[in-house]
This record gives C-alpha cells, sequence and structure tokens, in this order.
C-alpha cells in the first residue's frame, strides 16, 4: 500500500484496456534487454508513516546544540512566526515556477516585492528573483562584470573575501578565460593602495565584502571612482543584515550588489537553502543572471506580475546563455520577503542595532576582563576576529564542555590562516547572560 | 479611485509607524552607531521598507497565496517537471528541531543525525541510478549540469586531454544543458534527433573524434521516448575516449525499470525537487545532487560526506578536487525531505511510482492522440507531447490557448513550445500520483477545448475569464519594464 499511489487493481486492469497493453511491463519494452533492471533496488521496502518519523526523529536527535556565537555566512536570528506561518502555505511551496502568470500572482507578486526590497537595501536599481547562495551569487556578479565590460578578462577580488567564496569563484572560473587576482589585505581589511596598483585595461571588476571574512568593515572611500574612470565594475557583498545602520552598497558607489538573505528568516539548517541576492545598475539589466519579475497589465488593463526579460535565459538562448539558473530559491526569498515586511522598515533598523550594540559588548568584554585582542583595530559590526594566545580549536573544544560554540576557527575556512583566529558573531538572540557566561568560559579556556 | 485591499502590494499597505513586529529589548549597555562605527560607515537613508502590522503581513500573504495554483489544488501536468503530491510527512521531518537549527560549521561530533542522513540518501540514491558515489551539494539541476560538466573537466585534465572541449547536446535537450556546458568552458554542438524523435548511433559517429569530451542525454528523452541505442551510443562514446552525462529530469520513468549506471553514464544529476517529491515552492530551492561513476570520484567536490571509525564526516581532504560548488553543502532541507520520501516509498514503492507514472501517461496519450496531434506516436514513458499546429492551421487555435482554456477549468497547463523540435508543443507529464478520476477529468477538459477550437475558437481567444488576472502583456513588460515598486511622488 502506497499512500501516493491512488490507483487500484481494476483501475490499472482499465486503463491497460483502453491503452491496448496486456501488462504494465508490455510499457517497458522499449528498453533493451540487456539495460532492463531486474529484482530489486537493494534497500528497504516502503515503511509506514509512523515508522518514518521514528527514524527521522532519530536522526534529529542524534544533532546536539549549545548556545552559538557560529557565524561565518549563517546566523542565528529571530525569526518572526509569520514567516513560516506564510511559507508553510501549501499555494506557496507546493507550487512550480510561475509560467502560467493568470494563475501564479502570488509567487509573481512576492517575487515583485522581494525585488523592491533587495533595490531599496542595496540602493540599487534593479534585482532579479534571487540565486542559491551569496557565494554562487559571487560568481554570477563576477560573470556579470566580464560580460558587460567586453574584452575585459580580469576580476580582482579582494582576499578578505570568505574563503569559501573564493573557492566557489574559482571552480567556476578555472575553465574560462578569465583571470582571478586576489588584491592583498591590510591591517584586515582591503588594501586600498593595492587596488590602484593592480588596475589595468584588463580589469573587468573589483570584487570586494563588508563586513569581509574577519567580520571587519572595509572604507571604500573613492574606489568606486577610480573603478569607474578605469571603466571597470564594483561589486560589494554584504550580509544584508548590516545594512539596517551601515552603508549601503550603492551608498559606496557599487555597480552590482550581492550578498545572503539568509539572517532574514531562514534558519541556519546545516547551510541551506539560503538566498543569494543580487542588484544592479540599471544598465546591467540585459545582463543580469535568473529570472526577473516585471510588471504589466492584463487584458482587461489591471496590473498584473509577469517573468519577463526572458531573453537572457538559457531556455532561448542555449549555450549563448551566460547564465544557466533556471530553479532558483524562490520559496526561501519568500521567507525573506515575509520577514522584512514584518519586520519593517524600523524594525530592520532596531535589529541591525541590536546586532551592533551586543556585538560590541561581548568584544568590549572579552579585551577587558579576558584581556584579549582583535585581530586588528577596525570597526566591526555583528561579528569579529579574535586573536587568541592558544590555538582556537582548543578554546572552542574547551568551551563546548561549558555548552557553548565559541565561533568558528578560521582555519576551519581556510588551512592558510594561522590557528590563533577565532571569528566570533554575536545576534540580537544571544543575550547578556550567555555572554558574561561566554566570557567567563573563554577565560577558563585560557587558562 | 482606492485600490482593492486585495490587488494591492504591501508597500501600498504600508502607514508611516505601524509596527509589526517587536524587537527585544536590549539587555546590554547602549552607545550611540556612531560611537561604535566611524560615521563615514552609516548607511544615510534608510530602506524604504513596508510599515504595517503583523496582521497586514499575514492578510497579504494569505491573499496573494489564494492568487496561485498548486500540486495540492489539483492536477499539474507540466512535462519534464514531474508535479507530483509533495507528501506531507517529507515537511513534518523537515521541520524537526534538530535539523532546522544546525549550523554547518559546528563539530562534527554534534551533527552526525544530519550527516547520517546525507551518507545513507547518497548510498540509496546510488543505487537507484547505478552509479558509485556522489555529491548532494548542487543547489538545483542546472547547478548539478554545471557540476557534472566539471566532473568532465577534471578527468579530461587528469588525464592530459584538455583538448576535449566538444560536448554533444541533442536538438530536443532541456535548454539548461548547452548553457551549464557553456559556461563550464565546453564548445556546444547540437546534433539532430532522428525521424523517430530520438539520438541515434548513426549520428553520434559523425562526431567522435580526439577533442570530444562526451554526451549530454535525457533518458527518456524530453519527448517521453526511450533512447533505443543508448548502449551503442555508450560504447562509441567510450570508446571514443568520450564520457556520457544523463540528466535526471526525467528519471520519475524508470526507477527500479532501467539505471542510467547500467546504460552507460559516467555522470548523473537528479532532480530532488522532481523525482523524490520535494516541493518546488514556486520556483525552489530545489536539489541537484549528481552521481558519479567510480572512476571521477577523485574530483568530487569539498567536501563530501564519509565515514570514520568515528562516525560520519566532511571530508575537505580530496586531492584532485573539482573545487567547490555551494557555499556550504546545498540545500540541505531538501535533502531530508528526499530522504524522507525515499523511506516511505522503499524500493518497491519507488519501482512502483514510475510503472504508474507510465501507465498514466499512456493512458492520456492514448485517450487524447485521437483530438490533438501526436507526431511521435509510440509507446511513452512518464511524459509525451502533442502538436498544436493543425489546429493551429485549422482554426487559429495555438498550444497557448489550449494552456489557457485549461486554466479557465481550474487546470494547470502542460509545459508548451517545449521541446524546440516540435511546433507548438504541448508537453504533458501527469505523474504517478493523479487518479484515474483526476486524469479522465483532464482528458475531458481537454476534449472541451478541442471542441471548442473547433466551434468556437473566439471564445477560447478569450479565455482565462474566470483566473485572478487574464491573459498579461508580456510584450509591454518587456518593453517597459518595471521591476520594482516606486513610491509615487
Amino acid at each position: 500500500m502506497f499512500a501516493y499511489l491512488p490507483h487500484t487493481e481494476s483501475e490499472i486492469k482499465e486503463m491497460l484496456v483502453d491503452i491496448g497493453a496486456a501488462s504494465i511491463d508490455d510499457l517497458f519494452a522499449d528498453i533493451p534487454e540487456k539495460i532492463r533492471f531486474k529484482g530489486r533496488l537493494k534497500f528497504e521496502t516502503g515503511q509506514s508513516e509512523l515508522e518514518v518519523y521514528r527514524r527521522l526523529h532519530a536522526l534529529a536527535v542524534k544533532n546536539k546544540q549549545a548556545v552559538s556565537f557560529l557565524g561565518a555566512g549563517s546566523y542565528d536570528h529571530v525569526i518572526p512566526a509569520s514567516v513560516n506561518a506564510l511559507i508553510g502555505r501549501t499555494e506557496f511551496y507546493t507550487s512550480y515556477t510561475p509560467y502560467q502568470p493568470e494563475i501564479s500572482q502570488g509567487v509573481l507578486q512576492a517575487i515583485f516585492e522581494f525585488q523592491t526590497m533587495m533595490c531599496e537595501l542595496t540602493s540599487l536599481d534593479v534585482s532579479n528573483a534571487s540565486l542559491y547562495d551569496g557565494h554562487t551569487a559571487a560568481s554570477e556578479a563576477c560573470a556579470l562584470a566580464v560580460n558587460s565590460t567586453r574584452k575585459r578578462d580580469t576580476i580582482l577580488y579582494s582576499r578578505t573575501l570568505h574563503p569559501n567564496t573564493k573557492q566557489v569563484l574559482k571552480t567556476y572560473f578555472n575553465d574560462l578565460p578569465v583571470h582571478l587576482k586576489e588584491v592583498p589585505e591590510k591591517d584586515g581589511v582591503l588594501d586600498p593602495g593595492a587596488v590602484e596598483a593592480m588596475m589595468d585595461a584588463q580589469v573587468a571588476g573589483l570584487l570586494v565584502q563588508s563586513p569581509n571574512v574577519y567580520g571587519f568593515l572595509e572604507d571604500y572611500s573613492g574606489i568606486a571612482d577610480k573603478l569607474h574612470e578605469n571603466k571597470s565594475l564594483f561589486i560589494i557583498s554584504s550580509n544584508p543584515m548590516s545594512l539596517g545602520v551601515l552603508k549601503s552598497q550603492g551608498e559606496w558607489g557599487a555597480d552590482i550588489a550581492i550578498g545572503d538573505t539568509q539572517p532574514f528568516g531562514l534558519s541556519s539548517y546545516f547551510g541551506g537553502p539560503a538566498v543569494g541576492y543580487i542588484a544592479a545598475a540599471e544598465k546591467l539589466l540585459r545582463k543580469l543572471p535568473g529570472r526577473i519579475v516585471g510588471q504589466t497589465l492584463d487584458e482587461d488593463g489591471k496590473r498584473a506580475f509577469v517573468l519577463t526579460l526572458q531573453a537572457r535565459e538559457q531556455h532561448i538562448k542555449r549555450e549563448r546563455a551566460t547564465s544557466n539558473i533556471c530553479s532558483n530559491q524562490a520559496l526561501a526569498a519568500l521567507a525573506s520577503t515575509v520577514y522584512l515586511s514584518t519586520v519593517g522598515r524600523e524594525g530592520l533598523k532596531e535589529l541591525s542595532a541590536l546586532n551592533l550594540q551586543k556585538a560590541h559588548y561581548l568584544a568590549g568584554e572579552l579585551k577587558e576582563k579576558a584581556g584579549l585582542k582583535l585581530l586588528a583595530d577596525q570597526p566591526f559590526f555583528n561579528e569579529f576576529c579574535l586573536k587568541l594566545p592558544i590555538p582556537a580549536q582548543k578554546v572552542t573544544d574547551k568551551m563546548e564542555s561549558d555548552g557553548i560554540f565559541a565561533g568558528v576557527p578560521l582555519k576551519l575556512l581556510d588551512p592558510d590562516y594561522p590557528e590563533d583566529l577565532l571569528l566570533v558573531a554575536v545576534t540580537e538572540k544571544r543575550t547578556k547572560d550567555e555572554m558574561d557566561a561566554y566570557v567567563k568560559s573563554m577565560k577558563g579556556a585560557l587558562k | 479611485m482606492s485600490m482593492d485591499l486585495k490587488d494591492m502590494l504591501i508597500f501600498e499597505r504600508s502607514r508611516p509607524g505601524r509596527r509589526g513586529f517587536r524587537v527585544p529589548e536590549t539587555d546590554v549597555p547602549v552607545q550611540p552607531a556612531d560611537r561604535l562605527v566611524p560615521k563615514g560607515y552609516l548607511r544615510g537613508a534608510p530602506a524604504e521598507l513596508p510599515e504595517v502590522s503583523e496582521v497586514d503581513v499575514i492578510r497579504h500573504y494569505t491573499r496573494l497565496s489564494q492568487k496561485n495554483y498548486c500540486v495540492d489544488m489539483g492536477f499539474y501536468p507540466l512535462g519534464s517537471c514531474t508535479m507530483k503530491y509533495n507528501p506531507k510527512i517529507n515537511e513534518t521531518a523537515a521541520a524537526l528541531e534538530g535539523f532546522n537549527i544546525l549550523h554547518p560549521l559546528q563539530p562534527r561530533h554534534t551533527a552526525q543525525g544530519i550527516l547520517e542522513l546525507m551518507y545513507e540518501l547518497t548510498e540509496k540514491l546510488c543505487e537507484v541510478t547505478g552509479m558509485d558515489w556522489g555529491t548532494l551539494q548542487p543547489f538545483a539541476g542546472a547547478h548539478g549540469e554545471f557540476t557534472g560538466m566539471k566532473f568532465f573537466r577534471s578527468y579530461f585534465d587528469a588525464r592530459g586531454e584538455k583538448q576535449r572541449t566538444k560536448v554533444l547536446v541533442p536538438d530536443a535537450a532541456h535548454g539548461t544543458n548547452p548553457a551549464s556546458a557553456n559556461i563550464a568552458g565546453f564548445d556546444v554542438v547540437e546534433i539532430k534527433s532522428r525521424h523517430d524523435g530520438r539520438v541515434s548511433a548513426e549520428e553520434v559517429k559523425k562526431h567522435l573524434d580526439e577533442n570530444l569530451a562526451g554526451i549530454m542525454l535525457t533518458n527518456p528523452n524530453t519527448l517521453g521516448l526511450f533512447e533505443t541505442d543508448i548502449a551503442e551510443i555508450a560504447e562509441l562514446v567510450h570508446d571514443a575516449g568520450g564520457l556520457l552525462y544523463y540528466d535526471g529530469a526525467n528519471l520519475n520513468a524508470v526507477m527500479g525499470k532501467s539505471r542510467p549506471g547500467d546504460m552507460g553514464f559516467d555522470v548523473v544529476h537528479l532532480n530532488l525537487h522532481k523525482t523524490f517529491s520535494t516541493p518546488h515552492g514556486g520556483g525552489g530551492p530545489g536539489s541537484g545532487a549528481v552521481m558519479v561513476k567510480k572512476k571521477l570520484e577523485p574530483y568530487l567536490p569539498v567536501p563530501t560526506v564519509r565515514k570514520d571509525g568515528k562516525g560520519y564526516f566532511l571530508d575537505h581532504d580530496i586531492p584532485e578536487t573539482m573545487g567547490r560548488i555551494s557555499g556550504f553543502y546545498g540545500n540541505t532541507a531538501v535533502l531530508v525531505r528526499a530522504y524522507t520520501y525515499i523511506l516511505t516509498m522503499g524500493s518497491d514503492g519507488l519501482q512502483r511510482a514510475s510503472e504508474l507514472a507510465v501507465l498514466n501517461a499512456n493512458y492520456v496519450k492514448e485517450k487524447l492522440k485521437r483530438r490533438y496531434h501526436l507526431p511521435y506516436d509510440q509507446v511513452c514513458k512518464h511524459e509525451f507531447v502533442f502538436s498544436a499546429d493543425q489546429m493551429k492551421e485549422k482554426y487559429g487555435i495555438s498550444a497557448t490557448d489550449v494552456a489557457k482554456g485549461l486554466l479557465e477549468y481550474g487546470l494547470h497547463a502542460p509545459t508548451i513550445y517545449f521541446p524546440l523540435i516540435v511546433h507548438e508543443a504541448m508537453m504533458i507529464e501527469p505523474t504517478e500520483t493523479e487518479s484515474k478520476e483526476s486524469l479522465d477529468h483532464f482528458i475531458e477538459v481537454m476534449e472541451g477545448i478541442a471542441d471548442l477550437a473547433e466551434n468556437n475558437p473566439e471564445k477560447l481567444h478569450d479565455f482565462p475569464l474566470s483566473t485572478p488576472v487574464r491573459r498579461v502583456d508580456q510584450v509591454r513588460a518587456a518593453k517597459q519594464p518595471v521591476l520594482r515598486w516606486e513610491k509615487e511622488q
């Protein structure tokens, strides 16, 4: 018995008669004998819902939790109850990509709202319907830069990018005629002098990240002008939660803004689903990757929404398409849309400020009470990098026994980092008590 | 004129000062932002997000949801999309807190449950496809294709065969195939389908040389036909030093009936959001797991899930890896659903699902082929393609008109205008979760539309009438792009 297979034996017989086949096997007779699979796949046969649930529950409880100061691209933020109430609506989650606009206005309008929110947050003109995650968004942004600055073949990227972003970027481009050149860092941030020194007529764009891999904020004053004088594009990746208080990509003069909206209404879920976002200056619209929703009118002159500018996409352009993206992260983008609607204009500012305050409280306490130092004396948002007197892994192991995930040793992200660097994230969810316990546990771990 | 509430954008419901969320009180000493961060780093104007109450949010998106068709409402015959039912136990399992709050970088011994699930899912997908190992990281089918092409590249580079850049793609292939091959640095050569709608060994023979990297095939293909030459094609391509890529979009036809690995494929991508019942979410998130033969395992993207004496772990030590393809490990929440589905169905249920998917497709095809032109009149697998070309010629009714007629009668439309080798194509995939009554209803509606086409085509041109909006002006959308809401000045 299979709950999702509605056919009765007599119906199957009737259907076979209508088809003119003697058996279901007849319908597979076109598969050549030597590649026909005989027998049964080698795993258990079907189970009841109760048995399946027990198995899944048993797996879920094998995972252990602690008070989390883990970040590095995935954060533990408050999720308003409205988010899961709405993305759990079957009309949203069991629908397909909105190919038939007349019966898909719900998803289409929500995407249009998402695009508007991304433009607002980044202070840029146009946004798409979402990409996979912030790391793959970086590759798409660089491809956009290369494709829209014709004949240029170089992408400069900052050493202070998240190491996973760099690795994804290298995998993406290493078989294409594009050169990736790393701009060095200085005191924990992009070295702006080096950008100037590396600029040449081949540079399609510069990709930077702020808050960067250490959580530090970077100062991009003057960089956009220099890039634009060179006819190169400026791409800034930002944790969008920081944009409640910090300068947006557009305000820094970026042409392309990217990042990941996971902090907006999505649980960490072992890294996914997250949502890559990309927003850009209007002039780049025709090369923007992925789905885009536009406003139009229906036959009665009523406002309606529809997938548009599809001539850019793979199903039309095939091998000439500049991106292959088809499925995106629509439902996760809806979660972020509901999140931003719920927290609203003022709520986002307040939440963002709360992250800033809390991270600074913990950093201050660690400096004052545990005598610790940051990697560099740089401003930060809700995450900072400690330079510890002992290996970070030792500290995190010890603090875990106090019920605390103390942070991400940077060496875990890239073996080239020294072993004494620890990245600590503090969201609005961490209480003063938890942070005080963190400081106490840290002192114990350092002894 | 004031706009109807149900047609507003969330921004148009906004009222200055209205709030939908109480931010927790701070319990740490507050300092002005410009003392924590230099002024030059602070934002100027705030983002103009909506100012609405929670009630507004819930009503707004609930009303939007009601303007949307979905599998839980009814039949969704979108060819190549496998819109089968999305089981509710999958959602219950995916919502378990033990999975939800996992951070991707927490210590391995605190993530044993999810790692075990990923390991077992990989094993089961290998068994279904006849492959040896794989990666669950690709976020979607197209991302899986890109990953698959990276396997090709890494394999040839390791053998010193950098010149192998030619990838054969049939004219009936999904558009993502050539696009993925192209962005992975390959040169795409399109090959023609034979008169019976299949790729022939003869056609493949024309392209066998030292530049051949391989071929990308969907089997059954996008016409719903099994590629009967596949074993011979595999031998030809392998003998010429190339590899075979299997686009798993259509795997729902052959689970437990024929395995891509046994057909001779070296790399397979799966759409867990099609064959393995995870919801499409209005366009994603999906999952494009990629399975490979042993000879390609050295090039897996980092990290891959493995098992040692201390349990399960993510192995980053893959010396010849293609690199990293996603920030962390893919859409993990989708993996939990797919795993749940495989447990529920089991080996017997998956096989039965494919049998019934094929039964349903053939039933609809046979019932309707007297009314709709069936260019490839053969036994099909899970889907088949009608053409509205004759209808268009005789009555001026296009595939779009048929599609819009279906919407008017409360059903979803087939995939239209694809594959490109069929004019006015209507690609129909019923899936196994549709009952006979559901199919009979669809058949009846389609017959009604065929009658209308003959007797009253004007009426069909006007459809749909009762959907939330009527036919939309796509040209206007593209010519005068309005891609975001703006406050009226």
